[in-house]
């Protein structure tokens, strides 16, 4: 099976001289879910940047279908003068579908995500949480074959991250994409994955990576599992040595 | 008016006091009461009246009295009046005004088209902004009366020479206001459609402009107060028989010493000021109120 992702030892180098990625290389098949885990500031988020080709790299190369990209910003990025509804048409709308079919696919994602009976509403009139999952709905209205999603819930408060994380899952199980996903948070990494990546501190590379062994679907409880714990534990120390 | 050079050293909309602002944020239902609605206002009419009725019968020299009668005398025989002799009632008063209003409506309207598409070619290509701003910057520093002279001289026709002075002095609010809100758009959201290969044209529309708008009014308020002024002020130095400006008519309600037109005839151009700034308050209302908020700190 062809990888829907791979980096072939990846490298930036800034016009300005910083070294923000040195040699990345790993693949995410279909059906995937990968996280990465790194100190701030280690190039995590330039990962994602150069898959979508908002950068191109200066080493190496990232192969992946560029048209069928799925891209989740750390705030939601809703456009305020648009309602709910018009703003998960948007992505369909750049691409050019029709308006009878881009409501229909807009219906459709905006009941995934749960958010029937706010179609209406301006992003300002949402918590938090809503908007995000407006944000989830926007991208999944193409149906993209690889979702990448930088630090989404980062903002949110534990329990709406929670909610969001097991709902992500859900998607991912339905969709069948292939996910990369940014986080700070170690028991989010594991709780999401099939695979966690370690990043090292700048010039930024994968120095761990930890296969995570639990099914989907996945449990609230699992969190609590000690299995859970003890991978959350090597994964944090594998982090602290990154830090070194 | 000698000396007047009308500069707009901001452009930030200051011109309402905050619970007046057509677009203010809501505010609980505790916090509104009579006092600060209604009377507050009323008392301040009342004392206005009261002073100038203190000033046009006790504080002002005897011989000067005639220039700002009473305001029973001015609403007698400025506003209640409708047609007395030559020139004198409410009728000229308005017919002059509406020869203003239209001056400043063509010539505001000109100045949101040019002004609006330059902002837009500004805000597209860097050395069209880098070109043209210092000379935007100038011309609302220069003194626009200061160039009525040379107006005069090359421009044939007195109404031409009216909407070029209204155009001058609204110019500037509407070019950097929208230059400012094409140029703020968060970088997030340009990314987006900079992922989905939105063309520039695409992002003009859907992205640049939608979210300019708040911005883009302000422009406008600033702009459509400022046309009145110019219109006014322009009738001053150009005018010709016939019908004139209310500008003009106020100068010769000054020259004739007629006080009740000359007050009447400020108090109406006021209040077409008022009106086109309410005008605009409520455009912006209706198209971004539902979305757009103002925030401030308590």
């Amino acid at each position: 099976m062809a990888a829907a992702l791979a980096f072939n030892n990846v490298g930036m180098t800034f016009p300005d001289g910083t070294k923000a990625l040195g040699g990345v290389s790993f693949e995410i098949n279909p059906g995937e879910f990968v996280t990465v885990v790194g100190p701030s500031g280690c190039g995590k988020s330039t990962l994602l940047r150069i898959a979508s080709n908002l950068e191109t790299e200066t080493d190496g190369k990232c192969e992946v279908d560029r048209n069928s990209i799925g891209y989740v910003f750390q705030d939601a990025t809703l456009l305020p003068w648009r309602t709910v509804r018009k703003n998960i048409e948007l992505i369909a709308e750049l691409h050019g579908i029709n308006s009878d079919d881009r409501t229909k696919l807009a219906q459709d994602a905006i009941n995934l995500v749960g958010l029937t009976g706010f179609e209406e509403k301006y992003p300002r009139q949402l918590s938090g949480g809503m908007r995000m999952r407006a944000s989830l709905a926007r991208s999944l209205v193409m149906k993209p074959e690889v979702f990448l999603f930088d630090e989404p819930f980062g903002a949110l408060d534990e329990i709406t991250r929670e909610r969001l994380n097991d709902e992500l899952l859900r998607l991912f199980q339905l969709e069948g994409f292939a996910g990369l996903f940014i986080t700070h948070s170690i028991s989010e990494a594991v709780y999401m994955s099939t695979k966690v990546l370690v990043m090292s501190a700048r010039p930024g590379q994968i120095v761990d990576s930890f296969d995570i062994p639990f099914e989907y679907p996945r449990a609230h409880s699992l969190r609590y599992e000690p299995k859970f714990a003890e991978i959350c534990g090597q994964v944090s120390l594998a982090l602290r040595g990154a830090l070194v | 008016m000698s000396g007047t050079s009308l500069k707009v050293t901001n452009t930030i909309d200051q011109s309402a006091p905050p619970s007046l602002r057509i677009d203010d944020a809501p505010r609980e239902a505790n916090e509104r009461n009579l006092f600060s609605d209604f009377a507050g206002p009323v008392i301040v009419f009342i004392l206005f009246i009261g002073f100038w009725y203190l000033l046009s019968t006790k504080l002002l020299p005897p011989q000067k009295r005639f220039l700002l009668p009473t305001p029973h005398r001015v609403v007698d025989e400025g506003f209640l009046t409708w047609s007395a002799g030559t020139q004198r009632g409410l009728k000229p008063i308005l017919i002059s005004l509406w020869d203003s209003v239209k001056v400043a409506v063509i010539g505001l309207f000109i100045t949101i088209i040019i002004g609006t598409a330059l902002a837009t070619l500004m805000a597209t290509r860097r050395w069209m902004e880098r070109a043209t701003w210092p000379y935007l910057v100038a011309l609302q520093s220069a003194p626009i009366l200061a160039m009525t002279p040379l107006i005069r001289a090359l421009i044939d026709g007195i109404q031409l020479q009216r909407i070029l002075v209204v155009v001058l002095i609204a110019f500037f609010p509407i070019v950097n206001n929208t230059l400012f809100g094409l140029l703020s758009v968060d970088t997030s959201q340009h990314e987006l459609f900079s992922l989905h290969g939105a063309s520039k044209f695409t992002r003009l529309r859907k992205l640049q402009f939608p979210a300019a708008m708040p911005n883009i009014f302000v422009g406008l308020r600033i702009s459509a107060g400022l046309s009145v002024i110019g219109a006014v002020v322009g009738d001053f130095y150009f005018r010709q028989g016939g019908v004139v400006g209310i500008g003009a008519q106020i100068d010769i309600y000054r020259g004739r010493l007629w006080g009740a037109e000359l007050i009447a005839a400020i108090i109406l151009a006021s209040i077409f000021g008022l009106v086109v700034f309410i005008l605009f308050g409520l455009l912006s209302k209706v198209a971004i109120g539902k979305w757009h908020t103002t925030t401030r700190g308590r």
